[in-house]
């Protein structure tokens, strides 16, 4: 058994990029779900939104990267919160997920059309849009950082990726301790509550929907700048229901569980991967039960084993307060 | 104000004693309005006009349709027909959050205490016009520190008459139920507003505590206040009432000052059904 390897796969689980983009996509379905009540079952569009508004901008339209994180992170999602939220954050909450999810899957399956490969590259997707993020990396290409982990180029996208999340904590924590997240609370618990007390409950949803779809396009165009490609089968729906895991996890309506959520959940997701994979190579998993190429299926069993535990004895979610989930049976 | 501050009835002067009746000094006028639920007809008001600076109680019998009348003045639901004007502005069509930013506000016969928010945060939910409910100064806590100070503050003055203090910190989905109906009243009066819609707001509340609420409703009339309530305790309605609507199956039938009410024949019938001659007993109710 390599136990280095063990341990350093999953310190990068717990650490890496998937664990950045999808802690950001989570820290928007915060925003929408934790503080808000909003049900967003697509948060993979607002991701491919921020993949595209980028890619697009650079390579499709032939604008600089600065013009591109414009698209992606002002343009796109703020265009799509208004077009998905205009015909249903009046109506009930159900609505706006069923509106999600639909505008999620529509986005992904239009971008791979072969008609319009000349835009989004169709299947392929779109690739080498962002040289010039890479031109500002501090570190050497050929050394290795923090602890081994991470090569300089990983290292510059890591590092970035850090002071991102760091910054839209930080927006959280700040506008929740405000009026503004005092009212999208309000929203969460009672909407005509709030109304009565005269405040645009369609407006603060619609901000709702927008900032946190940033937080989500944020998110994927982190992931499309790390691998230089935005590709459709990038922002799958199980994409959106990996980020509402790392949400539960950690649990909702806290600033940091979104954070731990996805930590845990790609550490873990590293660690069984890595550590079955050992248990196959040295026969202490013999092959009649189990061989290398399942490994992948069995560790999301076990995922959703642990989430089932989960539910069962933490529903709150780790970061979550039992005393504020047991209000809601009264 | 006259010299006897414990009632405004000389604001009723000359009026008669009819439903429908015009009134001095109208702050909110209804007309025509309508509202049908499938084939029952919940509310059918001709015409009602509520005085400025008084306390007016809206009684009936369960069913009558006074919280779905109250829905309809504050456009949380909207009339099948007619109009409802405050203070010469036409309602129709205005959201219910504006009809609150005009200075009408209303509370919930079932109440809603947003429960994971502390009682204090309920409270200065009310406060209007707050700066740090804009996105981006919330961003920048000097822009609204002061303000937020000043909501507190009041607040604070208000848990206080509410006999709340002590539930400051805890949430609000920790009361019980007669606490939740003290704070929600008191958080529509952070408000600040012109008229407060009183949808039961006494029920289940302590006998002591309500006797010292209505001393403070009263004064807010005195300030100028105007208050609209829904009540079924006659002893309350007698006592703090300057005029009383009385609404049967929709309809206003009856329209007076608290004595004139109770013997009233179309309220007993109301209350009791017809071929009943005595004198009404509400308190039964
Ligand atoms: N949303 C609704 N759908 C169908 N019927 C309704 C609805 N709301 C009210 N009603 C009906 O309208 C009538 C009036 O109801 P409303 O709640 O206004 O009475 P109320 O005078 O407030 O009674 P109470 O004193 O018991 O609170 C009732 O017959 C009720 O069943
Ligand atoms: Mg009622």
């Amino acid at each position: 058994m390599d136990w280095g390897a063990i341990v350093q796969n999953s310190f990068r689980g717990f650490i890496g990029e998937p664990f950045i983009y999808f802690s950001l996509a989570a820290m928007g379905l915060n925003m929408h779900y934790g503080y808000t009540g909003l049900l967003n079952f697509g948060q993979a569009v607002f991701m491919a939104a921020g993949a595209y508004g980028l890619s697009m901008a650079v390579v499709t339209l032939g604008l600089n990267f600065w013009w591109g994180l414009l698209l992606g992170i002002v343009v796109f999602p703020l265009l799509l919160a208004l077009i998905m939220g205009i015909p249903t954050l009046r109506l009930r909450a159900d609505y706006l997920a069923i509106v999600t999810i639909a505008a999620s899957e529509m986005f992904r399956i239009i971008a791979r059309s072969p008609s319009l490969d000349r835009w989004t590259g169709s299947s392929d997707g779109l690739t080498a849009f962002a040289n010039t993020f890479y031109d500002f990396n501090p570190f050497d290409k050929q050394k290795r950082y923090f602890f081994g982990l991470f090569i300089g180029n990983q290292m510059w996208v890591v590092l970035v990726g850090w002071i991102v999340l760091s910054l839209v904590a930080l927006i959280v924590w700040m506008t929740m301790r405000s009026p503004w997240g005092r009212v999208l609370r309000a929203i969460r618990e009672d909407e005509d509550a709030a109304r009565s007390l005269g405040k645009n409950a369609y407006s603060f949803k619609m901000q709702s929907l927008m900032i946190g779809g940033i937080f989500g396009a944020l998110g994927g165009m982190f992931r499309a700048i790390g691998t230089q490609s935005a590709q459709p089968q990038n922002f799958i729906t199980d994409v959106t229901f990996f980020a509402w895991v790392a949400l539960i996890l950690g649990g909702a309506a806290k600033v940091g569980g979104p954070i731990a959520g996805a930590a845990i959940l790609y550490g873990i997701l590293n660690f069984t991967d890595v550590f079955l994979r050992q248990l196959v190579e040295n026969d202490y998993i013999p092959e009649s039960v189990m061989d290398g190429t399942q490994v992948g299926q069995v560790r999301f069993m076990l995922i959703g084993l642990g989430l089932i535990l989960l539910a069962v004895y933490r529903p709150q979610g780790i970061f979550g307060t039992k005393e504020e989930m047991a209000l809601d049976d009264r | 104000m006259t010299a006897d501050s414990s009632n405004a009835q000389h604001l009723f002067d000359g009026v008669p004693f009819e439903p429908g009746t015009s009134k001095n000094d109208p702050i909110l006028v209804a007309d025509n309005v309508r509202r049908a639920f499938g084939g029952l007809v919940a509310v059918d008001v001709e015409h009602l006009e509520v005085q400025r600076g008084a306390i007016t109680a809206l009684i009936g019998p369960n069913g009558a349709g006074k919280t779905t009348f109250f829905n309809l003045l504050t456009n949380f639901d909207e009339p099948d027909t007619g109009s409802r004007v405050f203070e010469g502005n036409d309602l129709s069509g205005v959201s219910a959050y504006k009809v609150a930013n005009l200075g009408m506000v209303r509370t919930f016969q079932l109440t809603k205490s947003l429960s994971k928010m502390t009682v204090i945060d309920n409270m200065r939910l009310g406060g209007t016009g707050q700066a740090g409910e804009s996105f981006f100064r919330a961003l920048f806590p000097f822009m609204w520190r002061r303000q937020e100070a000043e909501i507190t503050e009041r607040a604070d003055a208000l848990l206080e008459r509410f006999k709340l203090s002590h539930m400051r910190d805890e949430f609000a989905g920790t009361l019980s139920g007669g606490q939740r109906k003290l704070l929600e009243m008191a958080r529509a009066l952070m408000v600040k507003p012109n008229m407060v819609m009183l949808d039961e707001p006494m029920a289940g509340v302590n006998p002591a505590l309500k006797q010292s609420l209505l001393e403070h409703v009263k004064g807010l009339r005195d300030e100028g206040m105007t208050v609209l309530f829904v009540e079924h305790d006659m002893d309350m309605v007698q006592e703090i009432s300057d005029w009383v609507v009385v609404m049967a199956e929709g309809r206003i039938i009856a329209e007076g000052p608290p004595a004139s009410i109770a013997s009233n024949q179309a309220v007993v019938d109301a209350y009791l059904g017809s071929h009943h001659d005595s004198a009404l007993d509400l308190e039964a109710d």
